[in-house]
């Protein structure tokens, strides 16, 4: 049981990881960032049963800044939105050389 | 005899220190007065001058035990090395003393009227008390980083006082040159130092002089390359071939200050420095040979350039550097006594001949000034038939003139018969054939030597005035306090030379009436006495008789007769020829352009050794500095320039290769914990 609820864990990270390199939509970047927080939150769990109580209090922390994380960024993309009309991560490369 | 105890000492350096001080001041503050230098100046040296006196008379009535040594504060310690600021009182150390106070204040003097009308007056006193200053601190230094200190002061007040009229480019760079040539003189006399205290660990002239001949083997390659370091810097100071071509040069100067540094006092510096060194030269008999036979080489070639030079500056410096070469002469071949016995006399009439000279320059400069004439006022074939209107310069010139020439019974006479004597004397054992050379070579350069003074005198002085109606009339005799100075060193010229009379002439029939005998010789013999021991300890006894016959005596009475002989001839063919006024004169032609031309040695010293060093060092700037420290520089610059460059190419500022970064960088650690 521990062990499959790790790979289930490992491959939602994967696929979050792999979202955020490849993908250039900046809402599903987000969404990918989500994923990532959830895979982790999920290897938690998982592993407060064998460990103790600890990890299920942590998993709270991280829905906690992960919802403030959201608030945040969802109010940068919409900003972004309003100025340039795209979301298309392409297009944002001001901090270049 | 009761103990002898200097008097202020201190105070005899201190005095012309004081007087730059106030002199220099008042002319960087702008407001120097005339009178407050023409006080001070003088004032400050004829103090010292007196106070040396007294020492002097103290030290003529008491005992000596050694040199007396005053330590003033340490000044330099550096592991076993100690040096004192230091100053040491001997009977050779108080004559230069009396020497540089007593002809520099008559030349302070003399100045008053011959720089009266420059805008430079309190400038000049300060220099001149400046280098005063110098001058006693290299005779009277108790070691030989204090001589070196007063050495190298000197160096640069002749330097700041030929270029003292800097405005005019040749003059600067006479200055320049004096300077440089000096240089390589220094070098040698700092790579002397260094040997000695590798050898002795010491560098106080007193534990130098007791130790050398302990360490030291008779003529060992050790204290052979030390003395010849050491003349190294000697002929660069006191103008011996090859670095005597600073000295005409530095002719550039105000008339006094060639009086006073490039005839009486600088310039014997070297001489100084090798009688001092005395006893390392008496180990040396190889360094001997070179000091005397550069010293007769010089005497002789100066010679001859000087009987064609037309500046009457320019004669009396090419005299000046034959002179220093007879004072080689007698301090290489060991009569040190003798050396500076041609020392003191040739400060005498050496100063009074420059000085004279300045007498008629100013009046000549003073006389053309007034008709706005360009001709040059030093020129000789300008001048001609002075004698009616400068009757004291030209009787006190001449004074000068016999006592160089080596006439009895004028100071030259003396000196200069010794030197010439002691040579043929000491021609024994390894010196036999190099001294006999030196000898004929010594009686050849008094011959030139009575010629070309004679010559100056002639056309100076005698026969018809060379200039128009208009001059004559502004010519007139210098004032007072030119010729009262002028005055006193024609009396020193003829009585300086009685205080060494050599008993041979002393007890002769008709030549003997002078009182004093050899009072010099024993007055220097503390000093002299190790290194005479050393000499007599390795040599045989001294010959009696001249390398071709003759004694003393004879010999003395003939080179006078010859001196003479030569004068009269010199007088009837000089004033038997017509001389035109420079700008109507042709340039010699045949041997005598060689002559005139100085034997073409600037300009085979500017082919061989300054066009090169200048040629070389250009190439050194364009390589070394422009090529490789410039391109180092650069180099470094460009190169942190383009590794920046291809750094910045990683900003892309797209966030998705910053992720993949990350991510990368993260299996990578990833797999080093695991795999590891």
């Amino acid at each position: 049981m521990l062990t499959r609820s790790l790979v289930l864990a490992a491959i939602l990270f994967a696929i979050g990881t792999a979202g955020v390199v490849f993908r250039r939509n900046a809402i599903i970047l987000f969404l990918c960032i989500e994923l990532m927080l959830n895979a982790v939150n999920l290897a938690f769990i998982a592993l407060s049963t064998s460990i103790g109580i600890q990890g299920q209090v942590f998993v709270f922390f991280v829905m906690t800044v992960a919802a403030a994380e959201a608030a945040v960024g969802l109010a940068i993309i919409i900003s972004i939105f309003r100025l340039r009309e795209t979301v298309d991560m392409k297009n944002f490369n001001l901090l270049r050389w | 005899m009761p103990e002898f105890e200097p008097v202020l000492l201190w105070a005899i350096a201190a005095l012309p220190l004081l007087g730059f001080a106030i002199n220099g001041g008042a002319a960087l503050a702008g407001r120097g007065t005339k009178a407050l230098a023409t006080i001070v100046g003088p004032g400050v040296v004829g103090l010292a001058f007196a106070i040396a006196v007294v020492n002097f008379l103290g030290m003529r009535g008491a005992e000596l035990h050694g040199p007396i040594v005053e330590s003033y504060w340490q000044w330099i310690v550096v592991g076993g090395l100690r040096i004192d600021a230091a100053f040491q009182l001997d009977p050779l150390s108080m004559l230069m003393t009396l020497i540089i106070t007593g002809v520099g204040f008559l030349i302070h003097v003399f100045s008053v009227g011959y720089m009266h009308e420059d805008p430079g007056y309190v400038r000049y006193f300060a220099y001149l008390n400046l280098f005063v200053f110098f001058m006693l601190v290299l005779v009277l230094g108790a070691s030989f980083p204090v001589m070196f200190v007063g050495w190298e002061g000197v160096g640069l007040c002749s330097y700041l006082l030929i270029g003292f009229w800097f405005k005019d480019r040749e003059k600067a760079d006479a200055g320049k040159k004096a300077f440089i040539v000096n240089r390589i003189g220094d070098f040698g006399f700092l790579v002397a130092m260094f040997m000695l205290y590798a050898n002795l660990h010491t560098l106080d002239f007193v534990s130098v002089f007791e130790q050398a001949p302990v360490t030291f083997a008779y003529g060992g390659a050790a204290i052979t390359a030390i003395t010849l370091f050491l003349f190294l810097g000697a002929a660069g100071k006191s103008a011996q071939i090859p670095l005597y071509v600073w000295l005409p040069d530095a002719m550039a100067g105000p008339t006094p200050v060639s009086a006073l540094i490039h005839a009486a006092t600088m310039v014997t510096g070297g001489v100084y420095l090798v009688a001092r060194s005395g006893v390392l030269y008496a180990l040396a008999p190889v360094s001997s040979i070179v000091v005397a036979g550069v010293g007769a080489v010089t005497a002789l070639f100066a010679a001859t350039i000087g009987l064609r030079q037309y500046d009457i500056k320019k004669v009396l410096a090419y005299s000046t550097v034959s002179q220093l070469g007879y004072m080689f002469i007698g301090v290489g071949i060991g009569a040190y006594a003798a050396g500076v016995f041609h020392l003191m006399t040739h400060a005498f009439f050496k100063a009074l001949l420059f000085l004279g000279s300045g007498a008629v320059i100013h009046a000549m400069h003073h006389a053309f000034h007034h008709s706005h004439s360009h001709w040059d006022a030093q020129d000789m074939r300008n001048m001609g038939g002075l004698r009616r209107f400068m009757p004291i310069t030209w009787a006190t010139m001449w004074v000068g003139t016999l006592a160089i020439a080596g006439i009895w019974p004028f100071a030259g006479f003396f000196s200069k018969d010794e030197i010439i004597w002691q040579t043929a004397a000491r021609a024994v054992g390894p010196f036999q054939p190099w001294f006999r050379i030196y000898w004929v070579i010594a009686l050849a350069a008094a011959m030139l030597t009575a010629f070309y003074m004679t010559r100056l005198m002639v056309m100076t002085f005698h026969g018809g005035p060379r200039m128009r109606d208009d001059e004559q009339r502004h010519l007139h005799e210098v004032s007072p306090v030119m010729w009262v100075p002028l005055a006193m060193l024609a009396v020193l010229s003829v009585v300086g030379g009685w205080i060494n009379v050599p008993r041979a002439i002393a007890d002769a029939p008709l030549l003997g009436w002078i009182p004093s005998s050899e009072w010099l010789h024993d007055w220097l013999h503390p000093v002299t006495e190790v290194a005479d021991a050393t000499l007599a300890a390795n040599l045989p006894a001294f010959v009696e008789h001249a390398p071709v016959g003759g004694t003393e005596l004879f010999w003395g009475a003939a080179s006078f007769a010859l001196a003479a002989i030569v004068m009269v001839l010199a007088y009837r063919r000089i004033s038997s020829r017509e001389i035109r006024p420079a700008v109507e004169s042709a340039e010699p032609t045949g041997f005598g352009r060689v002559l005139y031309r100085k034997w073409y040695v600037d300009e085979i010293y500017d082919a061989f050794v300054v066009r090169p060093v200048l040629a070389a060092s250009r190439a050194m700037a364009r390589f070394i500095d422009e090529y490789l420290v410039d391109g180092a520089v650069n180099g470094v610059g460009y190169a942190s320039r383009a590794f920046g460059w291809v750094g910045s190419r990683l900003q892309t500022g797209q966030l998705n290769s910053y992720a993949f970064a990350v991510v990368a960088g993260v299996l990578l650690l990833l797999a080093i914990v695991v795999l590891q």
